[in-house]
């Protein structure tokens, strides 16, 4: 073979390496999780299971706390994406329509909020909430989840205003729309798609975040702050059903939302 | 039109009131709050007591040591995975997608993912019994192996993580112009060449802010390595979060995120004065 015919050989060999690294420890969890107790702790353990057993994941799902955090952290989810949404959809569509004094400087400071490490929001937002009640509430949570969300849902957001064609709102302004109703008629149709899959990428960012919830909640733990308490008194099995039920829902929800996210970030980036 | 004066910054003030409440604020109180102790007084004193403590050195080291590690990794990766998808071969769009996956991964489910590979009846001591390398388990999560602790936790980052490098890059790879490319096909560069004469000096701005986006990432590194090494090795952002829910002291907490965010700003400094980003490619 000559070297040009090797080309894409190399090519698509390099492609499954690298995606096989990326799908072998969703498998090889996936396995532990159906891996029946006792086989999972015997030496030597058999690679495959004999037989897939749902004893593990029901392990997980009867402990005391997980189904009650499983529902807070939905809830926190839902409740993020009402916020984010409601407050980051109007700056975008802001951001992607008018030109205005000042746009340059919020752009830079949106960016800017990125730089900040979690902790030191949690920490101060834990004293605070202390004081005015929100402490350990679904939306204590939800609000320091949006804090951290509104950069990207902003700049995401801006770009799928973006990808709406300004020509067809003025058209309908032109026709007699005032500029509400052709909000309502013409782009928010034409920018549903994607502002779900915002409100989507929305949800999965609070659903997998670990730190703030961890500071923000005693009792009304979501399951990532339940996981992270229990992880030293829980056995293995526990922990392993326990990353596979927080990884699968966010990987449904990444699928779902697969069409847009390159596309998102790629005009993010422009 | 008087109405398309006012009305962006109507639709901004919710985003800035609620990032002013929510985000600045906050910071202002974490800095006055490390300034202080229990006490109330103000002083050194919590500073004082991070220093002091016996995971404190341990922690700066190892969060450096594993950024330092990790993020060389992460930005080869991905620009190794950028670029065969700028191949646009057929099935690229599936292989994107694939590595895409990280994304909604949380650094905790990646930190129990990697745990059912390195953990005492792991899948790797599994296999590495199947080909008859060993006989016994190898314990790689305990102290007498700091190196295998290491390893497994700068394996699951680089696992979790390269995705948002990757993403930043492809979008990168994707404004340079095709006729560049060509033009260098007709003066007969080969692959190789055009890569490191091409390709790479104008993807220069992305990989920036790729590296200022991963490094500050990296500073806060905490579940994964919580999950995979409990407090075998301490790093910052987890002894922030053992000084807040263990010791009930906010005040030494908010010391050491000031020392992260400290960290996190004066690389970014850096990498700004020596790089050069312009800003509007950091998304």
């Amino acid at each position: 073979m000559t070297r040009k015919a090797l080309r894409p050989f190399v090519l698509y060999l390099l492609m499954a390496v690298i995606g096989a690294w990326v799908l072998a420890p969703l498998v090889l969890i996936t396995l532990a999780t159906f891996t029946p107790q006792l086989e999972l702790y015997r030496w030597p353990k058999a690679f495959l299971p004999s037989r897939f057993s749902g004893e593990t994941l029901a392990f997980f799902l009867t402990t005391e706390g997980v189904l009650r955090a499983t529902f807070m952290s939905l809830l926190v989810g839902i409740l993020t994406i009402g916020l984010a949404m409601a407050i980051g959809a109007p700056a975008g569509y802001a951001t992607a329509r008018f030109s205005f004094r000042g746009k340059d400087a919020f752009r830079l400071a949106i960016l800017l909020t990125r730089m900040f490490p979690v902790a030191i929001l949690a920490i101060p937002l834990a004293v605070s909430f202390i004081k005015v009640g929100l402490y350990d509430t679904p939306l204590g949570v939800a609000i320091a989840h949006t804090a951290l969300a509104l950069p990207i849902v902003i700049l995401i957001t801006t770009s799928v205003f973006l990808g709406v064609p300004k020509d067809l709102e003025e058209a309908a302004i032109t026709l007699g729309c005032t500029r509400l109703q052709a909000f309502l008629k013409i782009v928010l149709p034409l920018a549903l798609p994607g502002l779900a899959a915002a409100a989507m990428f929305t949800f999965v960012l609070s659903w997998n975040e670990v730190f703030a919830a961890t500071i923000l909640t005693v009792r009304n733990r979501t399951l990532p702050a339940l996981v992270v308490y229990l992880l030293g008194l829980s056995p293995l099995n526990f922990r392993f059903a326990g990353g596979f039920f927080m990884v699968v829902p966010a990987l449904v929800v990444m699928f779902m939302i697969r069409r847009y996210l390159t596309h998102l970030w790629g005009i993010t980036i422009r | 039109m008087l109405q398309q004066r006012w009305l962006p910054y109507l639709l901004l003030a919710p985003a800035i009131l609620f990032l002013m409440l929510v985000l600045a604020l906050p910071i202002v109180q974490a800095v006055l709050l490390s300034f202080q102790s229990p006490g109330g007084s103000f002083g050194l004193e919590s500073f004082r007591r991070m220093v002091i403590d016996i995971h404190f050195q341990g922690a700066v080291r190892n969060t450096f040591l594993l950024t330092a590690l990790v993020v060389p990794l992460q930005v080869t990766l991905a620009i190794a995975i950028a670029l065969l998808v700028n191949t646009r071969l057929p099935g690229t769009a599936t292989f994107l997608y694939v590595c895409a996956i990280p994304l909604g991964i949380s650094d905790l489910a990646a930190g129990l993912v990697w745990l059912s590979i390195f953990s005492e009846r792991g899948y790797l001591n599994t296999i590495l019994h199947a080909i008859g390398l060993i006989d016994r388990p190898v314990p790689y999560l305990s102290y007498e192996h700091p190196a295998w602790l290491f390893a497994s936790v700068v394996l699951a980052e680089v696992w979790r993580a390269t995705a948002i490098v990757m993403v930043i890059l492809v979008a990168g790879l994707q404004l340079i112009p095709r006729d560049y490319l060509e033009t260098a096909d007709v003066f007969g560069a080969g692959g190789w060449t055009k890569l490191r004469m091409v390709i790479l000096p104008l993807l220069k701005p992305s990989i920036q802010a790729a590296l200022i986006i991963r490094t500050i990432l990296a500073f806060q590194v905490f579940a994964v390595v919580l999950a995979l090494t409990g407090r075998i090795i301490p790093v910052l952002a987890g002894e922030s979060y053992f000084w807040y829910a263990l010791y009930r002291n906010a005040h030494v907490a908010s010391a050491y995120a000031v020392v992260i965010m400290a960290l996190s700003a004066t690389l970014t400094g850096f990498y700004l004065r020596l790089l050069r980003v312009r800003e509007e490619q950091m998304g």
